[in-house]
């Protein structure tokens, strides 16, 4: 409320469950994270450790049954256009264009039809589907609806993107072009990002930081640092370094009971 | 709208576009030829086989007959009306009404027991008790149309309103859509498949409810001339009514058929 807060994203003590019959389901188990101003965080763990709901949470899709999550040291409340959110199902409206899919979020703003026009023009360019604008999504491929539903998130400028295994139903070649696209707008744009996925060459590749998580319950497993340079190149993710963190964070994700004994 | 440029590598458009140009056509030349031997096989049948049965030139030439006195296009204009009337009533109300059931939950659980419910009561068992109440004029007709058609536009906008992917929803709502936003803009266009579908059924149901109508109780109608004619035994007259119904009820499917096409072209097909 005073002064601007360092940390964009901060998890405080988060907590998620459900109740099954007879017992509780802990989803996740106070997740205390922060992550800094135009910072690019991955999060990696399997399946059930709860990183989406960590996402949806950030996002204000979901509410947490204890502890809070705050952006710009705001407590969330719902969802709002500041938090751009790139879901993996793409999650286009079918029956807009990709143009009016990206000015979807523009029109809710109330901006002017020229200003519309232009942001979405823009947004369209950087992710490369100036040809396709006027297509509507069933005519296009998997990569290209996900370039799109970026765009749509771009448009809208948000200070925050929060990206749910984004590229995980695409291919390997379209992934790796959409990384390094991803990478480039962001040292561009300088956004901070939380990016949700399984794949851990992803994981290495994009972030600073890797947030490796625990299931049953959710919980922060272990938090790899990834001390690489920026731009990341080909030439870093053949490099040995790469390698390095690389096994580093796949031995913390598959080879979590022997790295942390149960209590 | 906008032109859509269909993507350069990615569809296999070319074997499918020669797909759907050719086959129309086949299809349509063999519905054509079915056409022709079906006529043949009557024309034989009423010749040598049943001896009362009319044949298609005595049919075609009652259908001149009819066509040429006005009955025909009165009997038309009285079944298109109240089919009209009762449907449009029908559809009209069973949009909204379907729409509130699937957004709030509280309406669902009051209304859904008897849209259940009526839903497995066939419209025409209500004809006694309309007839009963509202008399013998247009209105119990038009009731029971309005009731075939509602319960299946109703029935239909819930189950649209219900499949909206949940991630729709959230992609509008991360966006800074509020609900009634969501309502207007993803809602209604993401239900608009299944309520055409609805639609589409209600028509043919509107349909068959209403020849039924009128054959229990009318002054005009395709029904009531049927029914009529079977009291004189005038075979002809019955097939140019039986032969009316099928075609005005085939066009009136085409045509929303091609409205659904318009309307929800956007769907990916499986």
């Amino acid at each position: 409320m005073t002064d601007k807060p360092e940390n964009k994203i901060e998890f405080r003590g988060t907590a998620k469950s459900y109740p099954m019959k007879g017992s509780v389901f802990t989803a996740l188990d106070g997740v205390s994270l922060e992550i800094a101003d135009r910072e690019f965080v991955t999060v990696v763990g399997p399946s059930g450790c709860g990183k989406s709901t960590l996402l949806n949470m950030a996002a204000g899709l979901d509410e947490p049954t204890s502890g809070e999550v705050l952006v710009d040291g705001v407590r969330v409340d719902g969802p709002g256009p500041d938090r751009g959110v790139i879901f993996q199902q793409y999650a286009l409206f079918p029956w807009l264009t990709v143009r009016r899919n990206v000015e979807f979020g523009l029109r809710i703003a109330g901006i002017s039809t020229d200003e519309r026009a232009r942001r979405a023009q823009r947004a369209i360019d950087l992710v490369g589907l100036t040809e396709f604008a006027d297509a509507l999504p069933k005519t296009l491929s998997g990569g290209m609806k996900q370039r799109c539903a970026i765009a749509r998130a771009y448009a809208v400028s948000p200070q925050v993107l929060l990206m749910d295994e984004p590229f995980g139903a695409l291919d390997a070649l379209t992934r790796v072009q959409l990384q390094d696209q991803l990478l480039e707008t962001w040292t561009k744009e300088q956004r901070t990002v939380m990016f949700i996925t399984h794949d851990v060459d992803e994981a290495v590749y994009l972030a600073r930081r890797v947030i490796v998580m625990a299931a049953r319950p959710g919980r922060i497993h272990r938090i790899i640092d990834v001390d690489l340079p920026y731009p990341r190149t080909e030439e870093v993710r053949l490099s040995a370094d790469f390698s390095r963190i690389r096994n580093e964070v796949w031995h913390s994700v598959y080879h979590q009971e022997a790295a942390a004994p149960a209590p | 709208m906008a032109v859509i440029t269909p993507p350069q590598k990615e569809t296999p458009a070319r074997p499918r576009a020669n797909g759907t140009a050719r086959r129309p056509r086949r299809s349509h030349v063999l519905n054509l030829a079915s056409l022709a031997i079906g006529l043949a096989v009557w024309a034989l049948v009423s010749l040598f086989g049943i001896a009362d049965l009319p044949g298609p030139l005595a049919v075609a030439s009652r259908a001149v007959e009819m066509a040429a006195d006005g009955t025909l296009a009165g009997d038309l204009a009285a079944s298109l009306r109240r089919v009209f009337i009762g449907f449009a009533l029908g559809t009209a109300l069973a949009v909204p009404i379907g729409f509130l059931m699937g957004w709030y939950p509280t309406a669902r659980g009051l209304l859904e027991p008897y849209v259940q419910f009526f839903r497995m009561v066939p419209p025409l068992a209500l004809i006694p008790l309309a007839i009963v109440l509202l008399g013998i004029g247009e209105v119990p007709k038009i009731f029971v149309i309005f009731l075939a058609a509602f319960l299946f536009s109703v029935v239909s906008t819930l189950q649209g309103v219900v499949n909206v992917d949940r991630t729709l929803i959230n992609a509008a709502r991360v966006l800074g859509a509020p609900d009634r936003t969501i309502f207007v803009k993803v809602i209604i266009p993401a239900s608009a498949p299944f309520i055409l579908v609805g639609m589409r059924t209600g028509l043919g149901a509107s349909w068959a409810t209403l020849v039924a109508a009128e054959l229990i109780a009318a002054q005009a109608g395709l029904g009531y001339r049927m029914q009529q004619a079977q009291l004189y035994y005038d075979l002809p007259t019955i097939f140019v009514g039986l032969i009316a119904i099928g075609v005005l009820g085939m066009a009136m499917d085409r045509l929303l058929l091609l409205a659904e096409k318009r309307l929800t072209g956007w769907q990916e097909r499986r």
